[in-house]
């Protein structure tokens, strides 16, 4: 039990525990959304997106925060509105977005002398840079985010999987769009400390792509999504605190690492179960084709 | 089911037309359904069957004239109209089961942040029975044959306990079981005094099971009881080439069916 508690006796690594397990959490029930309305690649954008807005903060000497904050939402509320008009593709208007604010927030950052460190620590996470202000902060972020998707679960579920329903009961299905896009936002800025801008992408997308093998409903998607990005991010943490790792990759890995897992193994859904099942008939069909005199 | 007062519907000198359309989908469209009335809604492929119902849910803007229910602009009615389209455009790996897709139904009448409750899960069990899917309440939508989604569909229609049922073609490429249940809503609607307007290629069954009869290509050819508006003069008017008089019946002919209509108002 030494190896488990051991770490636990450093106040960063408390901090940090509770800040990775709250923003698993976080990212993987949001990420539901992401997964289920293929948005994986949007809210890579967006992450990416954000870093000018934390290269300004920090150049002004603000708070990190508030500028990412700032960023996420017009980026959210931009890539929606690009999206409408429809004269180029989602995918290239996203493309062209993600590389022009990466590399605005990259040239920001590099004027100051110590951007090697700074820019690691934003693109991969600080997990051990967590404050208690910065624990309550994400602790408040996450639950407002997590009351906003439980009072609008029905509305947001009809908007995500009958868009013909959504009209016909007069939903505001481009303003729950909309909502969708800045509470992304609201998550890739929770996760700057723990997993990083590079990497909230993984962990929207992850845990919550493993839930979906591992379950049959919404409901039960969202929380499996959550375990597993909870336990995600503990093993990730004990990893990159024993084997000297950054902290986001190690969580990422973690996940990753489940992913196969499921995709392998999952009760009916996996490959081996497939691959049984594709030699158990195969084995039955030779046998009914011997021709019975 | 509650009986509210029904619905009529009035539909005045609408048009629609399709972005960069040459000519309108269709053009000076009127007619009005009383409470309760049961309308079929016959034409050629292509004729704005589909964009007629589009218009009347609010999924195609109307570029002239305007809906009434109640007398009411349409916008108003959330609650009242329901719409099972011809063919579903949802997600069927999304993880839902037949029992989460009826109770979608329900939302309408729970408005923003109320949880469904023991009346609606009531309702819900009621209207899978109705359409003989009861057994099937905890299968995931992908499971299940073509029918057996058309009926649960059905279900979530009844769900919203709207006074105006659309349907458009439910008879269309469905199994005989499916077809009966259908058949058999419909009976049951009319006892509830529910409007009903469905469109069909079936003449025979526009002719026995509705009370009135829309015939439409891009405008309206006739309306009325079915005796009156299926004469072969209107048919040969409606149908065109694709109708032809053969010892003194009427053949129709629908093969063709015209490329697929886009919905304008979506934006991906």
């Amino acid at each position: 039990m030494n190896v488990l508690t051991e770490p636990l006796l450093y106040g960063f690594m408390q901090r940090g525990m509770l800040a990775a397990v709250m923003v698993g959490i976080l990212c993987a029930v949001v990420g539901c959304y992401v997964v289920l309305r293929g948005m994986a690649y949007l809210g890579d954008a967006m992450a990416h997106a954000i870093l000018p807005g934390i290269a300004i903060a920090y150049l002004l000497k603000g708070e990190i925060l508030v500028g990412a904050l700032a960023a996420g939402i017009v980026v959210a509320l931009g890539i929606g509105f690009l999206t409408r008009r429809g004269t180029i593709k989602e995918d290239t208007a996203i493309g062209i977005l993600f590389a022009a604010t990466l590399s605005l927030g990259v040239a920001l950052i590099s004027t100051i002398k110590t951007y090697a460190l700074d820019l690691t620590h934003i693109l991969f996470g600080n997990v051990l840079g967590v404050s208690e202000t910065d624990l309550a902060v994400i602790a408040l972020l996450s639950a407002g985010v997590l009351l906003v998707i439980i009072l609008l679960y029905k509305e947001l579920l009809v908007v995500s999987f009958d868009a013909v329903l959504a009209a016909t009961l007069r939903l505001p299905t481009e303003l729950l769009k909309h909502l969708l896009l800045i509470l992304i936002a609201i998550v890739v800025v929770v996760s700057l400390q723990t997993v990083g801008v590079g990497l909230v992408a993984a962990m929207l997308v992850t845990p919550a792509a493993t839930a979906y093998l591992l379950t049959r409903r919404l409901p039960s998607m969202m929380l499996v999504a959550a375990l597993l990005g909870a336990a995600a991010s503990v093993i990730g943490l004990y990893l990159s605190y024993y084997l000297n790792i950054v902290s986001g990759a190690a969580i990422v890995l973690t996940a990753t690492g489940f992913f196969f897992l499921a995709y392998l193994f999952a009760p009916a859904r996996g490959l081996v179960w497939h691959l049984q099942a594709r030699r158990k008939h195969a084995a039955r069909a030779s046998d009914a084709a011997v021709p019975s005199e | 089911m509650a009986v509210r007062s029904p619905a009529h519907l009035q539909v005045n000198d609408v048009s629609v037309t399709y972005n960069h359309a040459a000519r309108p989908a269709l053009e000076h469209v009127t007619f009005g359904v009383p409470e309760g009335m049961r309308v079929a809604v016959v034409g050629p492929n292509g004729a704005g069957k589909s964009t007629l119902f589009k218009a009347l849910v609010g999924l195609l803007p109307i570029q002239r004239g305007e809906i009434l229910i109640h007398g009411v602009a349409f916008g108003a009615h959330q609650e009242c109209v329901a719409y099972v389209p011809q063919r579903e455009q949802v997600d069927w790996r999304f993880p839902v089961n037949v029992q989460d897709v009826v109770m979608m139904g329900r939302y309408g009448a729970l408005g923003w942040f109320k949880q469904p409750g023991k009346h609606d899960r009531a309702i819900v069990a009621r209207c899978l029975e109705q359409m003989g899917i009861a057994p099937l309440a905890a299968r995931s939508i992908d499971e299940l044959s073509g029918g057996q989604q058309q009926r649960v569909f059905l279900a979530r229609a009844l769900a919203q306990e709207p006074h105006i049922l659309l349907m458009d073609e439910p008879f269309t490429g469905v199994d005989t079981t499916t077809q009966a249940a259908t058949l058999a809503l419909l009976d049951e609607l009319k006892t509830q005094r529910v409007t009903l307007i469905v469109s069909t290629h079936d003449l025979n069954l526009a002719a026995t099971h509705f009370d009135r009869v829309l015939l439409l290509n891009h405008r309206v050819i006739a309306y009325g009881a079915p005796a009156q508006t299926l004469t072969s003069e209107n048919l040969l008017r409606a149908f065109g080439a694709r109708a032809v008089l053969i010892e003194n019946k009427i053949v129709v002919d629908e093969c063709c069916p015209p490329e697929e209509e886009r919905i304008e108002s979506e934006s991906e």
